[in-house]
């Protein structure tokens, strides 16, 4: 009895152990992974002699909003901007319609040929034609320099296309759908009015996936959209942020000399990661909770 | 038994029945279609144009036949053993570090039992996941800087990290596992919370510690998912991304930064030597093939071997 009562109260004392050192190690990688975006984001509004001199580790030194201004002054990157919203927003809603149309009808499951046609999409998730013969293919269908080069390639995401089928099949009930075509709806109204509206959690997790993708691309842009006034927020950003070169238009709107346009490069190389990556990282916890189930979905058969 | 009645029905309704029934789901699938044909299988077709000489003129399959030119032509390229080995050192030693990291990520955080703090520490890992590659590499540039940057300020050294070939791979599979570690945890994490929770009070009870519980009750759960996951990931071992070694390239670190997916861009795009960048993309393709295949043997056969232990 006795023994009893100190065992448990000796588990007890490691199991309260276990939960400390657990929770100090996820404070430590918490750390680790917030720390970058969180310097950076102070960096933003500092001095960048400050930053360089490395007085900025923890708080903003000489506070400053002159980062964000210049960025907004900016014409190139403003167009960079505003054509990263117009493909997000475009090639989101066409991307989540083709995912959609694909989605549906191959989890029906006795759509005569829905094996193969299964197949005919999962094979291009596997096998390509690489970089060069896609490139001939876009620009021999005239794409090149036209927006939709962006999102007719893509085609079909056939992962995400599995997540959404999977979600059809288990968590639309069958019921629902046979009493709706009893009551004599067709096929697409029953998509319409049933499927759609109550998919609309995995749906929150494809617009969320497929505007992160595109907001974040400039592979894609910077083949098939050579010019350069159509160069999305990323791509601008990679004369800034890799080449390290300030524009001419900036030159031109600096009147302190080399000195003062070379501490704007700086200022805006931070204030700029801040603009390209804050969007994004806005939404994304809205939705957090259905990645889970949707992995799981998707896992189930692939 | 209803449902069996329903099936035996629909199985039995003429095909053309069956066809006409459902033409509304088939028109849906028309564009999806239509783009894949187009997009992807018609480029699969032109891969052809890497036993050929491409003209502009006479388009992907009319083009002349020259055999395995190109292919001899990158076998015999200086660089070519150069970038095999980057390629594949690259994506391997990636491999090495960033599997395990999410496995031990999930089975820690899967302990955690406060819920506020496990969610807010979920959120805070999957964040880097977001953000561009551009901008991840901006970043890089900006915290390896020889003068000012974050890592330098911190060692206070003034090293310029990007310019030596030693210090290339361990920045890439850093930044690599800073950037997708946390989401790679999502998949262990939904495997994880399939656990019978009684299973951890039979074993509080017989007095097993945190240590034992996730080794005995928690590892054999994740067990086919790592498998899965280590098969999908070593067949592609040959896709190095292209996007995150070109963004951190430079002059001076090419002994080990060069790589075949930058080599197919730089030959393909920028010097449009289309039948030539794509007999290399080919050769690459092959020999993932070959891997993938090769890994999926010994990965079968390890389970097998193990399921007898």
């Amino acid at each position: 009895m006795k023994a009893n009562t100190k065992s448990g109260k000796l588990s007890g004392f490691s199991e309260r152990t276990s939960d400390i050192i657990l929770v100090v190690i996820c404070a430590v990688i918490l750390l680790i992974v917030a720390y970058p975006l969180y310097y950076v984001l102070v960096a933003s509004v500092s001095d960048p002699y400050d930053v360089y001199a490395g007085k900025t580790f923890l708080l903003p030194s000489q506070f400053t909003l002159d980062g964000y201004k210049s960025v907004f002054a900016d014409p190139n990157i403003l167009t960079g901007i505003l054509n990263s919203f117009k493909y997000t927003i475009v090639g989101t809603v066409f991307s989540v319609i083709v995912l959609y149309l694909a989605a549906y009808p191959l989890s029906v499951k006795d759509l005569p040929g829905r094996k193969f046609l299964s197949i005919f999409f999962i094979v291009t998730m596997y096998f390509g034609g690489g970089l060069v013969p896609t490139y001939l293919i876009v620009k021999d269908t005239g794409l090149i320099n036209n927006m939709w080069a962006l999102f007719l390639p893509g085609g079909v995401a056939v992962g995400n296309m599995i997540i959404v089928r999977n979600f059809f099949e288990n968590s639309i009930p069958k019921e629902m759908i046979e009493a709706a075509e009893i009551d004599g709806a067709s096929k697409w109204t029953t998509f319409i009015r049933i499927v759609v509206p109550l998919s609309r959690s995995i749906m929150a997790v494809m617009v969320v996936f497929s505007m992160v993708a595109y907001w974040n691309d400039w592979f894609t842009s910077m083949i098939y959209l050579p010019s350069p006034e159509k160069a999305p927020l990323p791509l601008v950003l990679r004369n800034i942020l890799i080449k390290s070169s300030a524009s001419a238009s900036q030159a031109s709107t600096v009147s302190g000399g080399y000195a003062e346009l070379n501490k704007m490069t700086e200022m805006i190389k931070f204030s700029s990661i801040i603009i390209a990556a804050a969007p994004m990282l806005v939404i994304y916890p809205f939705v957090q909770k259905y990645f889970e189930k949707g992995f799981m979905a998707g896992a189930v058969k692939g | 038994m209803k449902n069996q009645k329903s099936a035996v029905a629909l199985q039995g309704r003429p095909l053309k029945k069956r066809l006409l029934d459902n033409w509304q789901l088939y028109a849906m699938l028309l564009i999806p279609i239509v783009l894949t044909i187009i997009y992807k299988y018609l480029p699969m077709y032109g891969i052809q144009i890497a036993f050929r000489d491409y003209k502009a003129s006479r388009g992907m399959f009319g083009s002349e036949w020259v055999g395995l030119k190109w292919f001899e032509r990158f076998f015999s390229a200086p660089t070519c053993v150069r970038m095999l080995k980057n390629t594949i050192l690259l994506s391997f030693y990636s491999l090495l570090w960033s599997f395990p990291i999410p496995i031990i990520l999930a089975l820690m955080l899967n302990q955690v039992r406060f819920q506020r703090f496990k969610r807010t520490t979920q959120t805070v890992l999957y964040a880097p996941h977001f953000i561009s590659t551009m901008v991840i590499c901006g970043m890089i540039r900006i915290f390896l800087s020889p003068s000012g940057g974050l890592i330098n300020l911190l060692l206070g050294s003034s090293v310029d990290f990007l310019t030596e070939s030693s210090a290339f791979r361990t920045i890439y599979i850093a930044s690599g596992i800073w950037q997708d570690a946390g989401w790679g945890i999502i998949v262990y994490m939904a495997t994880l919370s399939n656990v019978d929770t009684s299973l951890y009070e039979a074993a509080k009870v017989d007095g097993a510690s945190l240590f034992q519980r996730i080794l005995h009750i928690d590892i054999p759960e994740l067990r086919s998912i790592m498998v899965l996951n280590l098969i999908m990931s070593a067949g592609g071992l040959m896709n190095v991304g292209f996007e995150k070694v070109w963004l951190l390239q430079t002059d001076l670190n090419k002994a080990t930064s060069d790589v075949i997916a930058v080599y197919v861009y730089q030959q393909g795009i920028e010097n449009a030597k289309y039948s030539y960048s794509t007999a290399v993309g080919l050769f690459n393709t092959a020999v993932n093939i070959v891997l993938l295949i090769a890994v999926n043997k010994i990965a079968s056969k390890i389970s097998e071997d193990t399921s007898f232990v």
